[in-house]
């Protein structure tokens, strides 16, 4: 998964500092990439939106954050977006997706189907690649649409782009 | 257990926000929905304090945030028993990163305050201090009286953390004493003061 590179590139390159998950295996060389990382705290989460307040709190004091989740996740954050839409903070999430291409698993397809739905009505901006090429620069357009656009934006990774998780059948 | 023995507690919150404000601006405080920010704006509102309108469950976790942002500076969470435990998890998130600089006060008066006075877990069988300690939060504790906040207050302030103290208050109805509601304002007033002009560029 070469694309997972060019989002740390992208973060790295925005200057975040603190990066927030609940793990995914779509995101596990990040996270691990992350956690051996001097210049970024990595946060493990035991709920998606404690990120998004965590971000905001990043922000008040300075720091550029991100959050990293799989797309059951975004349905934990809801009402705590709107901490993020009242008070305007830059927000930036990766969300890999589940329930959309080969998916096994019949629960994760209705948070799946939903949360591009769910991300546009809380107010977040969502960009949505299936080509690993476009995972770089997308990564950067959504960095830079936060933290100096000063909106709030997701950007979904197709199931299509992480393996196919069948449980052994 | 009692769902009404907090109608006697001796602590008043108003004053004990008194005593945990710190109107030098110094030390950075989220304070969450509802009661415990109109006990901060009563004690006096400045730029130095975040008061979350909504977001219920976030005080814990936007305090981690700005902990983690600003090393040398104290930050002080201070919110409610209900909310609180709606974010009860991130007591955990806390302890795992644990940064030094962070105290959490949670204003418990067994009572949801702005929906009614309804009674919550800790008005039946919740102790959040041991929670927080379970959860691997290296300092806890709570008081309930004067004397104990007392010799707690230099451990909330300087102490090594994560700090998570429980004050159990009053069950009591208080006049709203309202900050600016405008989330865009309260944003920018708190990075105007911490990071000055570039902080709202």
């Amino acid at each position: 998964m070469e694309w997972a590179k060019d989002i740390y590139a992208a973060i790295k390159a925005e200057g975040v500092r603190q990066v927030a998950y609940v793990p995914d295996a779509g995101h596990k060389w990040l996270i691990e990439t992350c956690i051996q990382d001097n210049d970024i705290t990595a946060i493990p989460l035991t709920t998606e939106e404690e990120g998004v307040a965590l971000a905001a709190g990043a922000w008040l004091g300075g720091d550029k954050a991100v959050l990293l989740m799989q797309s059951s996740g975004v349905g934990n954050c809801i009402n705590m977006l709107s901490l993020i839409q009242t008070c305007r903070f830059p927000f930036v999430t990766f969300v890999t997706m589940r329930g959309q291409w080969h998916e096994f698993n019949p629960w994760q397809m209705p948070m799946g189907q939903t949360t591009r739905a769910a991300l546009e009505t809380a107010g977040i901006l969502c960009e949505e690649v299936e080509d690993p090429a476009d995972v770089g620069p997308q990564s950067a357009a959504i960095l830079h649409r936060a933290f100096t656009g000063q909106q709030a934006a997701a950007l979904l990774l197709h199931q299509r782009l992480v393996p196919i998780k069948t449980f052994g059948k | 257990m009692s769902t009404e023995r907090a109608e006697s507690y001796p602590l008043h919150r108003r004053e004990v926000a008194q005593r945990l404000n710190d109107t030098s601006g110094d030390t950075l405080i989220v304070t969450g929905l509802g009661s415990t920010n109109w006990d901060f704006t009563a004690a006096g509102d400045g730029p130095h304090i975040f008061p979350l309108w909504g977001a219920m469950g976030g005080a814990i976790p936007m305090g981690l945030g700005l902990a983690l942002a600003q090393p040398d500076r104290r930050v002080l969470v201070c919110t409610g028993d209900g909310e609180a435990l709606m974010g009860i998890g991130s007591l955990a998130t806390v302890a795992v990163r644990a940064p030094r600089n962070l105290a959490i006060c949670v204003f418990d008066n067994e009572r949801y305050g702005e929906t009614g006075m309804q009674a919550t877990a800790t008005a039946h069988t919740a102790d959040l201090a041991a929670t927080a300690a379970a959860l691997g939060i290296p300092v806890t504790g709570t008081i309930r009286d004067e004397a104990e906040l007392d010799a707690a207050l230099p451990t909330i302030r300087e102490s090594d953390g994560p700090v998570f103290q429980v004050i159990k208050v009053m069950a009591e109805r208080l006049d709203f004493v309202l900050p600016a509601r405008d989330g865009v304002h309260l944003k920018n007033r708190f990075r105007l003061a911490l990071l000055g002009d570039a902080g709202v560029s």
